[in-house]
């Protein structure tokens, strides 16, 4: 460890070796920002930094001291002293790199400007789900749930909104791909992750102005001090009988080149639910991230480069022809062929490969003033393999290539008590549905230009208030390439409306070229009142516009997971929500919380609804078409933490969301179920044993609108009117899990085991927002053993 | 540490590059793969007119339903030898599916379903020595009457499930493929 220390002077005096002296000086940052509420201490003498940094302890003995001098945030200065006369010390401290240790809140600063509240994951929780997603690892979040299509793609809810609702800024790009509908999850591997915060609401401006449901921030390790260290983590899984192996390297340095490499590899066989073996659930994923940094005195550049690739395979018994097989699916309970064990993973399948490469440069204009350029590419391409019949086996059903640019140019300025921050960006973004598919693509050929500008300007009125103002403009046009069939354009009613956007005519289909250019405006206010030494209340209102993305627009097709046909529509409006929100937090104590309640208001809410039943040759299919209504979400999130005593922890989470479709009267579809979980923790003080239980229960989500409809199914060879019972949700579930720890020291590397078994009562459930809820069970007991290693 | 620096710059430019897709229209996809037109034939055994029972769905999944045609009444009593063919009526020229599900026997089961219009028995086996069900002998009800049939055309079922080598459906899995239904006139 070395510290830096500015000045250490002392001064000279007429020595006596009884006598008593003062100490003083001035504590402060880099680039001399003075650090007040900084803890000085020598032995049982201590005092604390005023707001200008300046510090003095009197009656100092003679002789050899020890000072420690620390500040949250910062690297604890601790150096020896031989006082023999008054001393002045001066100390500058450096930002302590947060790898490896629990995440310093930024709200712990004296006077917190920031109004957002940002809930962050735990480096332990991060580590945990080395061998899932991060879906699967935000969950421990109260008021995040997790959208399913089977146990591996998973995507974050956030206060009941998901997909394009919720961007995931990764490395400070906004991840492109993972927006349409539940099958694309986020394209990101959780073992590159430093940071993972979820900010809730549309007060995080800067980075778009659409975030409707919320945001989710990972960021990489960072390390600014000069050091080299690594870290492994294996993972085995009993269910599924695979496992993950990531390893980490960091070259931190305060000036200079630094870097960072991190490879990860998993491979997993079926899952298994209590009950049978989910065939051809297996997936495999290789990932790669990277970056090398320079940093110079005013200023740091760096590139980086991420490489994520999966193969996920999706239970063969979610593929069905038609509602028949669909009303058999469900009525059925179980597959109807349970296959053995196997790590082969077959069609219905996703391949997944998505590279993101950047260029940062960051610059000190001054003292108080900074700006940042960034330009990001990324290149995504998702084939959907189905099962299909000779020479069409091995070519995909879906093969898109999306190609984004983007730049960002971000200014900000700290000055006495206001912060501001503006910025531009601009993406360009092109994607390409493949023909040599032999099927319709859902999402069409497209290119999409953004553009944004942004200002925000945060001001601390006074130690115990401040406020928080944006206001953000975007510009987007799109231009698709998108073919009709003719009886489809005439029967969506396009005929003689949309008549503009045809180019061509090849005979049973229309060539068409629609264009969409819109102009959002969003705006947050935000205030943040501090009432004790512990407890803030922090208010929001966001304004937010997201525009129909290409599948809402332009679906047109058999979606072959759940037996329905998707239309989108060239009519649908751009969505307007307003979403207000409180946080209430107590962060200090034996008992710490979080109350969240929010309303969110939105105009012309984008969803899919069954319309009407269509005959094919296949036989019936009902039709989903996308619509608009104005929607009503209230809800509470609530998370507590109690050091019951030094030993025992309980953590408790709720979260509960009420939605409406204020248009038509009645409940909100896929809306997350009332969640409750409560975890108990043990720690040791020997080698950190840690034991923890945690128990989770999902209720029945009992307000849902009712889709069911009748289908024309074939009972003796007659076509018999049959329900068709896709609404009503499953019941509720209890789950319990088990978690322990302990660390030990070989020579310099620290190594830790832990254990878990995930779902102890190997229980069988199906949830309400897993996709293939109504035909398997979830996956059942898990036992899990991973080993970390930090050298 | 300068030899990775340029490594990490190549491996952008080189990503940049590659991704640059040439937007060339290469035209509507005609979807291959679909079945527009399942068509029964039902060939008198010792000679006769054939009943043809036809559906014919020309925009796919499209929003028009099939077209659905019988050309006659089947006759009380009498044995019928059978064919199912598939077509794809969207291609040029037609494409005619029925080979490929014969070469892919062990993955393909058509069932027929009816109200009780006499009885069907599979002619033909895959390699496996399952019955496919492209040809079959048919034997009309000697009570005459209307009815209804279901020809369904499985894909992936369970072939060696319980009853399904006998035409039971119920236990056979898969996903439909094709389904459709022709109201039938025993007299």
């Amino acid at each position: 460890m070395r510290i830096y220390i500015l000045l250490l002077a002392l001064l000279a005096g007429n020595g006596c070796a009884y006598s008593q002296h003062i100490i003083s000086g001035n504590v402060a940052a880099p680039q001399n920002k003075p650090l007040d509420g900084a803890h000085i201490h020598i032995e049982k003498l201590h005092g604390v930094s005023a707001p200008d940094g300046h510090y003095e302890l009197d009656n100092v003995p003679s002789g050899h001291q020890r000072v420690v001098i620390s500040y949250i945030g910062y690297k604890t200065m601790d150096t020896l002293v031989d006082v023999i006369a008054d001393v002045v010390l001066d100390a500058v401290l450096k930002p302590e790199s947060t790898q490896l240790e629990e995440v310093v809140l930024s709200e712990n600063n004296a006077v917190p400007k920031n109004t957002v509240h940002e809930q962050r994951l735990k480096t332990e929780t991060i580590e945990k789900y080395s061998n899932a997603s991060l879906g699967d690892a935000l969950k421990e979040i109260a008021g995040v749930y997790s959208l399913k299509t089977g146990s591996t793609i998973v995507k974050p809810v956030i206060n009941g909104l998901h997909s394009n609702r919720v961007p995931i800024i990764s490395n400070n790009v906004r991840l492109e791909d993972q927006q349409w509908g539940t099958e694309h999850a986020p394209n990101l591997d959780i073992n590159t992750a430093g940071k993972v915060a979820v900010i809730k609401g549309a007060s995080a401006l800067q980075y778009g102005g659409d975030a409707i449901g919320g945001l989710v921030l990972v960021e990489p390790v960072s390390v600014l001090k000069d050091t080299l260290f690594g870290r492994t983590i294996m993972t085995a899984d009993y269910n599924g009988r695979g496992g993950t192996l990531s390893s980490a390297l960091h070259q931190g340095n305060d000036k200079g080149w630094a870097w960072n490499a991190n490879g990860t590899f998993k491979y997993m066989g079926d899952r298994q639910t209590p009950d049978y073996v989910l065939s051809n659930t297996g997936n495999r994923e290789t990932n790669f991230a990277g970056d090398v940094k320079y940093i110079g005195n005013t200023y740091d550049a760096s590139v980086s480069y991420s490489f994520y690739n999966a193969t996920i395979g999706i239970a063969k018994e979610t593929h069905i022809g038609n509602v028949a097989d669909l009303v058999r699916a469900i009525n059925n309970g179980q597959p109807d062929v349970v296959e053995p064990f196997t790590y082969t993973i077959g069609a219905p399948r996703q391949e997944v490969l998505h590279h993101l490469a950047k260029a940062n440069f960051n610059k000190q204009l001054d003292n108080d003033s900074s700006l940042s350029l960034q330009y990001a590419f990324q290149l995504n391409n998702r084939k959907e393999y189905d099962l299909r019949r000779g020479d069409f086996a091995n070519i995909p059903a879906l093969d898109l290539t999306l190609a984004t640019h983007s730049v960002n140019a971000d200014w900000k300025q700290e000055k006495d008590n206001t912060t501001l921050k503006a910025g531009l960006s601009g993406s360009a973004q092109f994607n390409d549905a493949s023909p040599d598919t032999g099927i319709r693509p859902l999402i069409p050929t497209y290119d999409k230009y953004d553009a944004g500008v942004y200002g925000i300007a945060s001001h601390s009125f006074s130690e115990t208030l401040s406020g928080e103002a944006g206001l953000r403009y975007d510009f987007s046009h799109m231009s698709a390439t998108k073919y009709y069939q003719k009886t489809r354009w005439n029967s969506l009613g396009y005929n003689g409306v949309f008549d503009r956007f045809i180019t061509a005519d090849y005979g049973s289909q229309w060539l068409t070229n629609p264009e969409f250019t819109y102009h959002n405006i969003s705006a947050s206010l935000g205030i943040r009142k501090k009432f004790s030494a512990d407890i803030d209340l922090l208010a929001n209102a966001g304004l937010a516009m997201r525009n129909p993305n290409p599948s809402e627009l332009f679906s047109d097709g058999l979606h072959h997971s759940n037996g329905t046909i998707e239309l989108g529509n060239l009519g649908i409006k751009k969505e307007r929500a307003l979403k207000l929100s409180g946080t209430l937090l107590k962060t200090g104590g034996a008992f710490r919380f979080e109350a969240t309640p929010y309303l969110n208001a939105i105009h012309d809410f984008i969803y899919l609804s069954p319309t009407a039943v269509e005959y094919t040759i296949r036989g019936t299919f009902p039709v989903y078409n996308y619509r608009q209504d104005n929607v009503l979400m209230a809800g509470l999130d609530l998370h507590t933490d109690w050091d019951i005593t030094k030993r025992f922890r309980h953590s408790f989470n709720f979260a509960y969301v009420h939605a409406d479709n204020t248009t038509k009267d009645e409940p909100l579809i896929d809306m997350p179920p009332l969640n409750i979980s409560n975890t108990i923790r043990y720690t040791t003080d020997w080698q950190s044993l840690f034991l923890e239980l945690r128990s989770e229960a999902i209720f029945r989500q009992t307000r849902y609108p009712n889709n069911d409809f009748y289908a024309d199914v074939p009972v003796n060879g007659v076509l018999t009117p049959t329900l068709v019972n896709i609404s009503t949700p499953p019941p509720g579930y209890h789950l319990l899990h088990f978690i322990s720890g302990m660390q030990f020291s070989l020579g310099k590397t620290l190594a830790s085991v832990n254990f878990s078994i995930n779902n102890i009562f190997n229980t069988a459930y199906r949830d309400y927002l897993n996709r293939q809820r109504l035909y398997t069970d979830d996956i059942g007991r898990n036992f899990q053993l991973q080993v970390k290693l930090n050298y | 540490m300068k030899n990775f620096r340029i490594l990490a710059l190549a491996l952008i430019t080189i990503t940049t590059f590659s991704s640059c897709s040439s937007d060339n229209d290469s035209g509507p996809v005609n979807e291959e793969e679909v079945i527009t037109t399942v068509a029964a034939t039902f060939t008198p055994v010792g000679g006769g007119t054939p009943v043809v029972l036809m559906s014919r769905d020309l925009d796919g999944d499209g929003p028009d339903a099939p077209v659905v045609s019988v050309s006659g009444n089947f006759t009380a009593g009498r044995a019928y030898e059978g064919a199912v063919n598939f077509l794809n009526e969207l291609a040029n020229p037609v494409e005619e599916i029925t080979g490929e599900i014969q070469e892919e026997g062990t993955q393909h089961q058509i069932f027929f379903q009816h109200s009780g219009i006499g009885t069907f028995t599979y002619t033909d086996e895959d390699a496996n020595g399952h019955p496919i069900g492209l040809s079959f002998l048919y034997t009309a009800t000697t009570t005459p009457g209307a009815g209804s049939l279901t020809i369904t055309l499985r894909h992936q079922p369970n072939k060696s499930g319980e009853n399904v080598p006998e035409g039971n459906i119920a236990n056979a899995g898969g996903s439909t493929d094709a389904q459709v239904n022709f109201s039938v006139v025993v007299e």
